[in-house]
């Protein structure tokens, strides 16, 4: 990774600490935050620091809201705690002494769904009379884009791959959605003349046409077409303006779960 | 600056933000186990910070208590997500609760409601006198001596983006400064503080 990248990727611990991200900055960034052991300590802090700032106005909530809380929690059941399990990176597999940097890296890779929950609930508005904190009607979420869409998705899915030369990409899908999108980080440019071209297969084995790359270093793209049967993202380096069919073979292929 | 080494030992992490109150790390240990009374015990020592924090972030009262209400659930729904060698639990509590409610904020609706809101909830603020309150004035105190260490534009970034809600992109916007140096003044602003307010970690 070269230092400039790295420092603009660096520079936006700050803001992510603060929550001052869009959706597909945060997603991002959460993507370097993975790799990034010097980011996860700094947001940790500052985070520490927002948290001092934000304990300085304190209000007691209305007794109304203890009584709800307190009802609501019977309901609900605690998630379990985080432990290993597999997950699709297989250029970095965690290492048998599931140290703590592979924890947390776990523990990363987990976060966007977990943070699903969130994002979902704070979309519906506000007021209605029965509540349901942890689902929100599909319709709420139609002014966002695609992007949003797939990143914020239920069943939002990542699969990683980790090039020779430092660069990185994640594809992330939601079968819900329909959709898929990859994130890049650090990509090397395609020779002159040349495009990286992405494509979905379909469960016949056929690679279909899903657009192509743009020239930056660090894009996110949704996928064109329908992702929700794919079983998996190829990317390939075709002729400026694409083929109709991959000519050359895959510089990175993201198996799909089904 | 040197990255926070981090402290396997959860309990010594209440001491920068909790003060002498209760073990916060052990609590949210017991209610990841179904504990409800020690969810309550956890309510009690922090609900008027969180609260407080999403009544300025917010603003509307009513809509605060909501996600505040949410906010204790989602805590309640982690408690064993929390993890002591990544900071405090005041501070993993305060950063569910900020996400929460700058995610409420940004709808659109909201955004509106919230200015018709503004002269209300500012006069409704009121500091009771539970010792979590008492407590939280000598925090306080320590945050507004922080605060001015900080350059102007530091710390009217922050405020707008940790209280305000906005994007660092809004913020630069806000402040009549280039688009991608909000961001900088975020971070800088951010480091002085934790290192003035000295957060024990």
């Amino acid at each position: 990774m070269n230092h400039h990248q790295w420092d603009d990727a660096h520079a936006l611990s700050g803001a992510y600490a603060v929550d001052a991200l869009d959706a597909e900055e945060r997603a991002r960034f959460e993507s370097h935050l993975e790799n990034c052991q010097h980011c996860r300590d700094e947001v940790d802090g500052l985070r520490d620091a927002a948290a001092a700032l934000g304990s300085s106005q304190p209000t007691e909530p209305p007794s109304s809201v203890r009584d709800a809380v307190l009802a609501g929690i019977t309901g609900i059941r605690p998630l379990p705690p985080v432990t290993a399990e597999p997950v699709p990176v297989p250029d970095t597999p965690p290492s048998p002494a599931a140290d703590l940097s592979a924890r947390r890296r776990l523990r990363q890779l987990r976060r966007v769904p977990l943070l699903v929950a969130a994002a979902v609930i704070l979309i519906a508005t506000a007021g209605l009379a029965v509540w349901s904190p942890w689902s929100a009607p599909d319709d709420e979420k139609v002014h966002l884009s695609v992007t949003e869409r797939v990143l914020t998705a239920d069943d939002a899915a990542r699969v990683e791959a980790a090039f020779d030369d430092g660069s990185r990409a994640t594809v992330v899908i939601s079968r819900s959605v329909g959709r898929a999108v990859i994130l890049t980080e650090d990509m090397a440019q395609p020779p002159d003349g040349r495009v990286y071209a992405l494509w979905l297969q379909s469960p016949a084995g056929v690679m279909v046409p899903a657009g192509l790359m743009p020239d930056d270093p660090d894009a996110t793209v949704p996928l064109d077409g329908d992702a929700s049967r794919a079983t998996a993202v190829g990317i390939t380096i075709e002729p400026d303006g694409g083929s109709p069919e991959p000519t050359s073979e895959p510089i990175a292929v993201f198996p799909l779960e089904a | 600056m040197d990255p926070v080494p981090g402290n396997p030992a959860g309990a010594s992490h209440q001491g920068a933000l909790a003060g002498a109150g209760p073990d916060l790390g052990a609590l949210l240990r017991s209610a990841a186990r179904g504990d409800t009374a020690a969810f309550a015990e956890l309510y009690d020592a922090t609900s008027s910070r969180l609260h407080g924090l999403v009544l300025r972030v917010v603003r509307d009262p009513a809509q605060s208590e909501e996600v505040t209400q949410e906010v204790f659930l989602e805590i309640w729904r982690q408690s064993a997500r929390f993890d002591p060698a990544r900071g405090s639990a005041l501070s993993w509590m305060m950063t569910i609760g900020h996400r929460k409610a700058v995610d409420r904020v940004r709808s659109a609706e909201a955004a509106t409601r919230r200015d018709v809101a503004y002269e209300q909830s500012h006069q409704s603020i009121e500091h009771d006198v539970t010792a979590e309150a008492a407590h939280a004035s000598l925090e306080a105190r320590r945050v507004r001596q922080a605060l001015g260490n900080l350059t102007d534009v530091q710390r009217e970034a922050i405020e707008l983006a940790y209280f305000g809600g906005y994007t660092h992109t809004e913020v630069a916007a806000l402040l009549d400064l280039p688009v991608g140096t909000a961001k900088t003044r975020i971070r800088d602003g951010l480091i002085r503080l934790r290192d003035s307010i000295g957060v024990e970690r």
